[in-house]
């Protein structure tokens, strides 16, 4: 096991490596650089560059940074003038964590409650409801959800505060759902499946024939060999949606980490680029590592010797 | 008929799924029964109904299956009739089932002692250790090798016929009234089938458990079974003591079946014997006899209606076929003559 372990670290490790690797051509690869601007003089352009290093070739800028890198510095950002990355992300993570926490909880408990639902009434009025709900989750983007629920229950119906963070709890309610909707219904629907794959086999007419009443073969017998599969994406559900949404985040006003995502890139920081990119990189790695731990625990058919 | 005496019975039984493509009679009109520390069998070959029987029998029949006639009275009671939750205080309980293949019937992701304890805590108000005492002694009982450290184990971890002497501890925990093998032996290799037919016999005898055996081994049936009920499409052509069956068999059918058991002192160079053809549709059942398409000694009554069943040399042992009838003298000392000549 520990063998195991120190060998999916090490894979870790490289995949962080490459993925920063790959992100910092990536990024210089784009046109342009955070200083081209006609107002200021290009002497004092050609200053703030050297000051940040990006007048050395590109190859030498690399060493530079992944040598910081090691030493586990990432840099400081250029647009946020003196803050450095690591500080940037320990301010805005934490928000975007905890709707994301909020949002992931309760998406997981309803995904999987109506997948057992579908699964267990499938093709009859529930299964159909349930199925509709899913397919209308997966397919409306956060844009259109986040704005309607915002008008009917935060302008029309004044119940929940429009936007915000931090003051009271009812202001998570909306971002959290329109957040955690998709997950709800992509749970639903993988769930329904993976429940539908166990409710056929064997061993579930085993545990009905010792006398055990529906809800008990669910619970002690369908569930647990279900979730075996819905572990697989886990991981990168969690990473995704702790890391915030860039849309949820600007329609709620809620000062989390998605903006930075997309700002970083289109001011050219790069340094705040590289930084978020490793940060969610590493983060999905971690989380990976996690799961295909908690799977040897669910199912013992897969535990490593 | 002395019905009251029988702990199961079944008569004129009659189960049939509904799909799309239409009716499908699984099983027509069966009747059998059994007695207190019984063994008989159910024998035949795969879709004759056997399978279906013994669910139903247990209330595991499952929609679109649905009893379309005939009565099973277990203990006095109406089966057909009990609620659900009646059903449930009876199945793994005072009846209990074991199945083919142990290895899909286990949960995969559940310890084996736990899944032989809680068929014993479902009816049974006891303690966690206590029921874990109860499944030691069980595996004790059934001489499971080191069932201390074996009950924590997962099916993928022990063997074939392991797993099976769990199923049979499962199914013997609460001391049942009758207990149903759906195959027990076909998913095991010889030597273990073997060990496992003599397990089942012995707790049989330990626990006064009658068993109802269904499979289309006859090897399993000759050392196990007092009565044998031979099935084919969903009916009962021929039944009688496992003596009448094996050295008196009356239908075309179980002769077909009886020779088709591999023999050891056979000629090697011959092929295996085999019945021709495959069983009929039963969603369209066949008017007659429904062995006829496939029974060389068919005739045009064959075809046309069913034979009724007849009594041999004892009042239990019947089959139904049309060569016994008086008029077909001529057809059935041809059919003796050409059997003896295959002997």
């Amino acid at each position: 096991m520990l063998r195991y372990v120190l060998k999916r670290v090490v894979i870790a490790l490289l995949t962080v490596f490459v993925l920063a690797t790959v992100t910092f051509f990536l990024s210089k690869l784009l046109p342009g650089d955070p200083f081209m601007n006609e107002k200021i003089p290009v002497s004092v352009q050609e200053k703030q560059r050297a000051y940040y290093g990006l007048d050395k070739p590109v190859i030498q800028q690399y060493f530079i940074y992944m040598g910081n890198l090691l030493r586990g510095d990432l840099g400081t950002s250029i647009k946020f003038v003196g803050r450095s990355v690591r500080d940037i992300i320990g301010e805005f993570f934490p928000v975007s964590a905890k709707l994301g926490l909020i949002a992931l909880s309760f998406a997981e408990i309803i995904g999987l409650l109506f997948g057992i639902l579908c699964a267990q009434y499938r093709n009859r009025w529930p299964d159909y409801v349930l199925m509709v709900f899913a397919i209308l989750g997966i397919a409306l983007p956060s844009m259109v959800v986040g704005p309607l629920i915002r008008y009917l229950f935060g302008v029309q119906l004044r119940w929940l505060p429009v936007g915000g963070w931090g003051k009271t709890w009812q202001q998570a309610i909306m971002p959290a759902f329109v957040l955690g909707l998709g997950t709800i219904a992509g749970n639903t629907r993988s769930m329904r499946a993976c429940m539908l794959a166990v409710i056929t086999q064997d061993y579930v007419k085993t545990a009905r024939a010792k006398g055990m009443s529906p809800v008990r073969v669910v619970l002690k017998h369908e569930l647990k060999n279900s979730l075996v599969p819905m572990l697989a994406n886990l991981g990168p559900m969690i990473a995704g949606v702790l890391m915030g949404s860039f849309v949820v985040e600007q329609i709620f006003v809620i000062p989390g980490l998605g903006k930075h995502f997309v700002n970083a890139v289109s001011t050219l920081d790069y340094p705040l680029i590289m930084g978020l990119t490793i940060f969610y990189g590493a983060f999905l790695v971690v989380m990976n590592l996690l799961v295909d731990i908690l799977y040897g625990w669910v199912d013992p058919r897969i535990r490593v010797k | 008929m002395e019905t009251s005496s029988h702990l199961l019975e079944v008569n004129d039984l009659a189960v049939s799924f509904f799909t799309y493509a239409g009716e499908v009679q699984a099983v027509r009109g069966i009747s059998w029964y059994l007695n207190k520390n019984e063994t008989i069998a159910l024998v035949g070959e795969s879709g004759c109904g056997k399978s279906v029987t013994i669910q139903t029998v247990m209330g595991l029949l499952q929609s679109p299956g649905r009893v379309t006639g005939g009565s099973v009275r277990f203990e006095e009671r109406d089966m057909l009739g009990l609620s659900a939750k009646e059903l449930r205080q009876l199945q793994g309980n005072r009846m209990t089932m074991i199945f083919q293949d142990p290895l899909s019937y286990l949960n995969p992701t559940m310890r084996v002692g736990e899944q032989i304890a809680e068929s014993y805590r479902l009816h049974h108000k006891v303690s966690r250790s206590e029921a874990e005492a109860r499944v030691l002694d069980m595996m004790h009982l059934i001489s499971f090798p080191e069932p201390e450290r074996n009950m924590y184990a997962y099916p993928h971890q022990l063997s074939g016929g392991m797993r099976q002497r769990i199923m049979v501890a499962m199914a013997l925990i609460c001391n049942p009234q009758v207990l149903f093998a759906d195959e027990p032996t076909t998913a095991l290799d010889v030597t273990i089938q073997a060990q496992i037919i003599e397990l089942m016999n012995s707790l049989k005898e330990k626990l006064n458990t009658a068993i109802v055996l269904i499979t289309h081994d006859l090897g399993v049936v000759a050392n196990m079974a007092q009565r044998i009920y031979v099935m084919y499409a969903g009916k009962i052509v021929e039944r009688g003591s496992a003596k009448d069956i094996f050295y008196r068999p009356k239908h075309p059918y179980t002769w077909g079946l009886l020779a088709s058991v591999p023999r050891l002192d056979a000629d090697q160079s011959r092929d295996f014997r085999y019945i021709p053809g495959t069983p009929p549709d039963l969603l369209n059942p066949p008017k007659g006899c429904p062995f006829a398409a496939r029974c060389r000694y068919a005739c045009r009554a064959c075809v046309s209606s069913i034979p009724e069943e007849m009594a041999f040399d004892s009042e239990d042992h019947r089959a139904s076929c049309w060569l016994y009838h008086p008029g077909a003298e001529a057809l059935l000392a041809a059919a003796e003559r050409e059997r003896g000549m295959q002997r």
